[in-house]
């Protein structure tokens, strides 16, 4: 029997979430009925490319460095409850991480578990590096130097409605548009064909808005005075129904803090957003101008009027390479005259780096004036005065090639401490490798997604 | 007139809500009345040319403004404001997730009532 409804839970918007967002999501799910799912979305543009680098250190890892500490807690009562769960855990090894999840399994007395991976968004499999570099690039950002790291393509639900046809529990992919980890039990409980434009798109939408965890029901939100959210600290998951005909309704985690109001959902709605009438994923481009949104109830938002039309043409890959150190420091002057000395500390980095030799990009910034809005120029900090009492906190950034150099930048912020204006303190100074990513477009006809089960003991 | 009815210059933030999002170079920030009524009002003031001009220090290429009249919102998406996108860039906030405040905070003239705190005019 087809499915009337379909219960979606999200239990991560991106890595770093919280440990523990899942289990009210688990709890409130175990009480309903019929077909229930738990997504997960892990990966950033770059965190592909890090997952990548983990691997070459070590062929076990490089599968979302997470993956424990956020699927753990409701592993057990998710498989008790028949809770499905959706992921792109996979990173840069789907197969790892499908064995980390069979070893906590075992651990964790889960007998029969079936855990499955999606393949084939590897690009670097079926293309050269030339082949890649000879792709143009979009949104932006031009096809960059240094050694390619990544290259993964944003794989659609297909598969991940194989996937599930195979009878998984778990399910493990790597680069797929975040959506389609919605859509893909959608296409699984409802048989829905991807040329169902309509449906397809309802339920895209559907993804889109529980992709990034609380940001649908009261995180990234909370504006005191203005948008005011309850029990913040708390804030609950969201969790999606949906119906057969693309209804779509979003609430959250039963006995959690937090909102689902007709606001948290238009700002989601067009998060990441650019053209609102085709908005592109592997599935269907989606066109949400005509998206009427209604609460329904407490903490229930019916969102409708969501339009499909043709998918696009190619898929989306996003490319990542080698770029370089990023070298950063930062200072603090405080109290009588804080402004001048900073200003002053600024002036000494300046020259400092100069006689360096390099000729790498610096930025300024004077945290306390106006920082964040300031482009690396610093025209907005110098269009207006600030007080020269207060609290200023000196900042200074570069990047370039060689670890060395970059370095030798950020350690002059350290060496303020004795040789620059009175009073600095508070000195934080580091390196970081830097990835740098663009994406490209892809001819569908280059990529042969597949799911397969994974055994327990293959190797 | 009214005391209502009077026309208050007030930052952005109190007429509206929204959020950033990136993708590569590129920033969406929605734009999103408290009142319907104030949506007309902002699409006359909210111009492609003045908000690229309120990113210019952040060096804001192209800006387009798309309109969702059923919610009602409005969605700018501004080009290379990220100055090298969230791996390349110096600044604090690769992401650009604060821009959305830096857009609420500039100037808009609506009637009092469509402010939620009239008295905090701007010049």
């Amino acid at each position: 029997m087809t499915a009337t409804t379909v219960h979606i839970g999200c239990g991560a918007g991106f890595a770093g979430d919280r440990w523990d967002a899942a289990v009210p999501v688990v709890a409130s799910l175990a009480r309903r009925s019929g077909p229930r799912y738990l997504m997960y979305e892990t990966l950033a543009e770059r965190t592909l490319a890090l997952a990548q680098q983990a691997r070459i250190e070590n062929p076990a890892s490089g599968y979302s460095p997470y993956l424990e500490r956020i699927l753990r807690p409701v592993l057990k009562s998710a498989r008790e409850a028949g809770i499905r769960i959706v992921s792109n855990f996979g990173a840069a090894n789907p197969l790892g991480g499908a064995r980390k999840i069979l070893e906590m399994a075992r651990e964790d007395g889960i007998a029969g578990l079936r855990v499955a991976v999606v393949d084939g968004d590897d690009l670097s499999a079926v293309m050269t590096e030339a082949d890649i570099r000879g792709h143009g690039t979009v949104e932006g950002i031009g096809m960059p130097e240094g050694r390619l790291i990544a290259a993964n393509v944003y794989l659609g639900a297909r598969p991940i409605a194989d996937a599930l046809a195979l009878g998984a529990d778990v399910i493990v992919v790597g680069r797929c548009a975040d959506p389609a980890l919605a859509l893909g039990p959608l296409l699984h409980e409802f048989g829905w064909s991807l040329d169902d434009l309509d449906r397809v798109a309802a339920g895209t939408m559907a993804g889109h808005l529980l992709e990034c965890g609380a940001q649908v029901t009261g995180g990234y939100f909370a504006d005191p005075g203005y948008k005011e959210v309850p029990d913040f600290g708390h804030v609950g998951f969201p969790i999606a129904e949906i119906g057969a005909d693309g209804d779509v309704v979003i609430t959250k985690a039963d006995h959690t803090g937090g909102l689902v109001s007709h606001r948290t959902v238009k700002e989601q709605l067009l998060y990441e957003m650019h053209d609102p009438a085709s908005y592109l994923t592997p599935d269907v481009t989606l066109d949400v101008t005509g998206v009427a949104v209604e609460e329904v109830g407490p903490d229930r938002v019916r969102i409708t009027g969501a339009r499909g039309r043709q998918r696009p043409p190619t898929l989306k890959a996003t490319v990542s390479f080698e770029g370089g150190w990023l070298g950063e420091g930062e200072i603090t002057y405080a109290g009588p005259n804080a402004r001048r000395r900073a200003e002053l500390a600024i002036e000494v980095l300046r020259t400092r780096v100069r006689d360096l030799g390099t000729n790498w990009p610096l930025r300024f910034d004077m945290i306390g004036t106006v920082a964040t809005f300031d482009g690396d120029g610093g025209d907005l900090r110098a269009s207006r005065p600030w007080p020269d009492d207060g609290e200023y906190r000196v900042r200074m950034a570069t990047q370039g090639g060689d670890k060395r150099t970059a370095q030798y930048i950020a350690d002059e912020v350290l060496s303020l401490y004795c040789s620059g204006p009175a009073g600095g303190a508070g000195v934080r100074h580091r390196i970081a490798p830097l990835v740098t990513t663009a994406s490209i477009l892809v001819d569908r006809d280059r990529v042969q997604a597949s799911a397969r089960l994974v055994e327990e003991d293959a190797s | 007139m009214k005391g209502t009815d009077r026309i208050v210059r007030v930052p952005l933030h109190e007429v509206a809500h929204g959020r950033t999002g990136d993708k590569g170079n590129r920033v969406n920030i929605s734009v999103i009345p408290y009142h319907d009524e104030a949506w007309p009002l902002l699409l006359e003031q909210l111009t492609v040319e003045r908000v690229k001009t309120w990113f210019a220090a952040k060096g804001a290429g192209t800006v387009a403004r798309y309109d969702l009249p059923n919610l009602p919102a409005m969605n700018f998406v501004i080009d290379d404001v990220l100055q090298g996108g969230v791996n390349g860039a110096l600044n604090l906030d690769g992401h650009g997730k604060s821009l959305a405040f830096h857009l609420l905070s500039i100037p808009v003239e609506v009637p009092a009532r469509l402010a939620l705190h009239p008295e905090k005019t701007v010049t």
